[in-house]
């Protein structure tokens, strides 16, 4: 646990030590405010619905940049050679590594509730699926840091690190939209629709927390970091 | 355990290891004593730091094992973690960070807290050097520096064995001097692995030496043991001056000579090669033989293998 919490402070400031975060944060911000403000006003409702519904796509080009660094820069100055002689197990330095991504999507969500402030100052929103959908992202946002951690560890390229994240995590979440169990076949329907990361971020934020739900990105957070896991104990395979 | 293995600080026996078809180390025995810098040698490739991330638990072994301070790395791993430090080849470090927040970092990585922490922080800034250096960037750090904020890295635990992978590569010959009195000094209180191709460096800060080469040991022993274990014999040059015929056979004829030949001549001077076959001390008799030919000496030098030589003999097979 010592351990964790070590890698996790170093991990997490590190992402303040280059402009990376600032930038990021900032064209984060910008970007969700201008699509919800964009519509906000014509559409005249004081509801989020619209913002959540973007919210996966935009994640889906932002969190592979939070993650596209953490093992392929270790990789390719080989500091990772020297992280894993350490008295410091392949499980605590993921675990680190993840909680320290975390907290950073989580501060930039944390930053873009003006948001809803504003909402509530103008309007009278149901806060039930405001919060829903926060929470809602915060574990869909989750599993895509765990998928981008895993892409990561894969390369030394960081860059080849974001793009395959952005694939594999576009691949995870068209397989459940419409747009492709339509055309599957039926039996495969509900396993697809299951799979997806988009359904289940849908439902809860109509507000619904389903325990399905939650255990869904629990488990497809727990079985990305796991191949995470691997990938570093590849090193040792023959 | 009897007294005699607790002098040992690492044992590797029958140790192999294969990168698929590729066996990049091939049945390693050895034993470092505790409190001697040992160095550990080899042209690049022979498998230097394949050995080096076995013992510090990088990766696992194809077969054999490794004991640090009596513990096996695999059954103890963590243990085994705790009792080294290391320094890479090419001294990977976060370059974003300042060298106070690394070493942080890394004592905290450690184990160590609060003051304790503190003290050994202070004490590694004076033993390497880094006083002044403690709030720059690491990536803004000339190589010299980088190295010592490595060395500080690997020691800041005060392990009781320290591996050196290649520690002066890089380096301007001031810097060398530098931190090779530094090992030094470390050797007397530590057990210090010392990784390297270039043999002048290790014989100057090592009292055992092994070479491996293609994976396999291929000598070992003190580096004076290894310099008469060469079985070179001794090597004269003589110039002389005296009529070509002659000369040879003369020379060739002294006890204790294998061969003597000309490498030049100019204006009746000859450079001659003379080749003992055993460590005989034959310079007074080849003197004795130019004069009593009634010949010119005008030089006359003798040259023991070096290490060097000992070294590409063994190595280029």
């Amino acid at each position: 646990m010592q351990n964790i919490m070590t890698i996790f402070k170093k991990e997490f400031k590190a992402y303040f030590l280059s402009p990376i975060a600032y930038v990021f944060i900032t064209v984060y911000l910008v970007v969700t405010n201008f699509l919800f403000f964009q519509g906000f006003f014509i559409i005249n409702q004081a509801d989020m619905r619209g913002y959540f519904g973007l919210l996966p796509w935009i994640f889906l080009f932002f969190v592979p940049a939070i993650t596209m660094r953490s093992w392929a820069e270790e990789k390719k100055v080989k500091t990772l050679e020297l992280l894993l002689t350490w008295p410091v197990s392949d499980v605590e330095v993921v675990a680190g590594k993840f909680l320290a991504s975390f907290c950073f999507l989580g501060l930039s969500i944390l930053l873009s509730l003006t948001i809803p402030v504003t909402i509530a100052i103008l309007g009278n929103p149901d806060l039930g699926p405001v919060a829903g959908g926060y929470l809602g992202a915060l574990l869909m946002g989750a599993a895509y840091l765990a998928i981008g951690l895993w892409v990561s560890s894969l390369t030394e390229n960081q860059i080849v690190a974001f793009i395959v994240g952005v694939v594999v995590t576009f691949v995870m979440f068209i397989v459940g939209s419409p747009f492709v169990t339509m055309a599957a076949p039926s039996r495969l329907v509900p396993v697809l629709t299951y799979i997806g990361l988009g359904s289940h971020f849908d439902s809860i934020g109509r507000g619904v927390i389903d325990s399905r739900d939650i255990v869904y990105y629990l488990s497809v957070i727990s079985f990305f970091l796991f191949l995470n896991v691997r990938s570093l104990e590849s090193r040792k395979w023959e | 355990m009897s007294s005699s293995n607790d002098s040992i600080m690492l044992e590797v026996k029958n140790l192999s290891k294969s990168f698929g078809p590729v066996r990049a180390i091939r049945d390693l025995n050895f034993q470092v004593n505790r409190g001697e810098v040992f160095g550990f040698l080899g042209p690049n490739g022979a498998g230097k730091t394949t050995t080096m991330r076995i013992v510090t638990c990088f990766m696992p072994a194809t077969s054999g094992t490794v004991m640090v301070d009596g513990m096996p790395t695999l059954e103890r791993e963590m243990d085994v973690r705790r009792k080294i430090g290391y320094l890479p080849e090419s001294t990977p470090l976060y370059n974003d960070m300042k060298v106070d927040e690394y070493l942080t970092f890394i004592g905290e990585i450690r184990g160590l807290r609060a003051a304790a922490l503190r003290s050994r922080l202070d004490e590694m800034y004076a033993v390497c050097g880094l006083t002044k250096m403690t709030g720059r960037l690491i990536g803004k750090l000339s190589k010299g520096y980088r190295q010592r904020v490595g060395l500080a890295q690997a020691m800041l635990h005060n392990p009781d064995l320290l591996i050196l992978d290649e520690p002066t590569s890089g380096l301007d010959p001031n810097q060398i001097v530098e931190i090779r009195q530094l090992i030094k000094n470390l050797g007397t209180r530590k057990t210090v692995i010392y990784c390297s191709h270039i043999l002048s460096e290790v014989s100057a800060t090592c009292s055992r030496i092994l070479i491996i080469n293609e994976g396999s040991i291929v000598a070992s022993g003190t580096p004076d043991e290894l310099m008469s274990r060469s079985g070179r014999g001794n090597r004269y040059l003589a110039r002389i001056r005296a009529d070509r015929p002659r000369v040879e056979p003369v020379l060739a004829a002294i006890p204790g000579v294998s061969s003597a030949g000309v490498k030049s001549s100019a204006d009746g001077w000859h450079v001659i090669e003379i080749m003992t076959s055993e460590n005989a001390d034959i310079g007074e008799r080849i003197f004795k033989q130019v004069v009593d030919n009634g010949w010119s000496l005008a030089e006359l030098r003798h040259e023991t293998a070096s290490l060097e030589d000992v070294f590409t003999q063994l190595t280029r097979g």
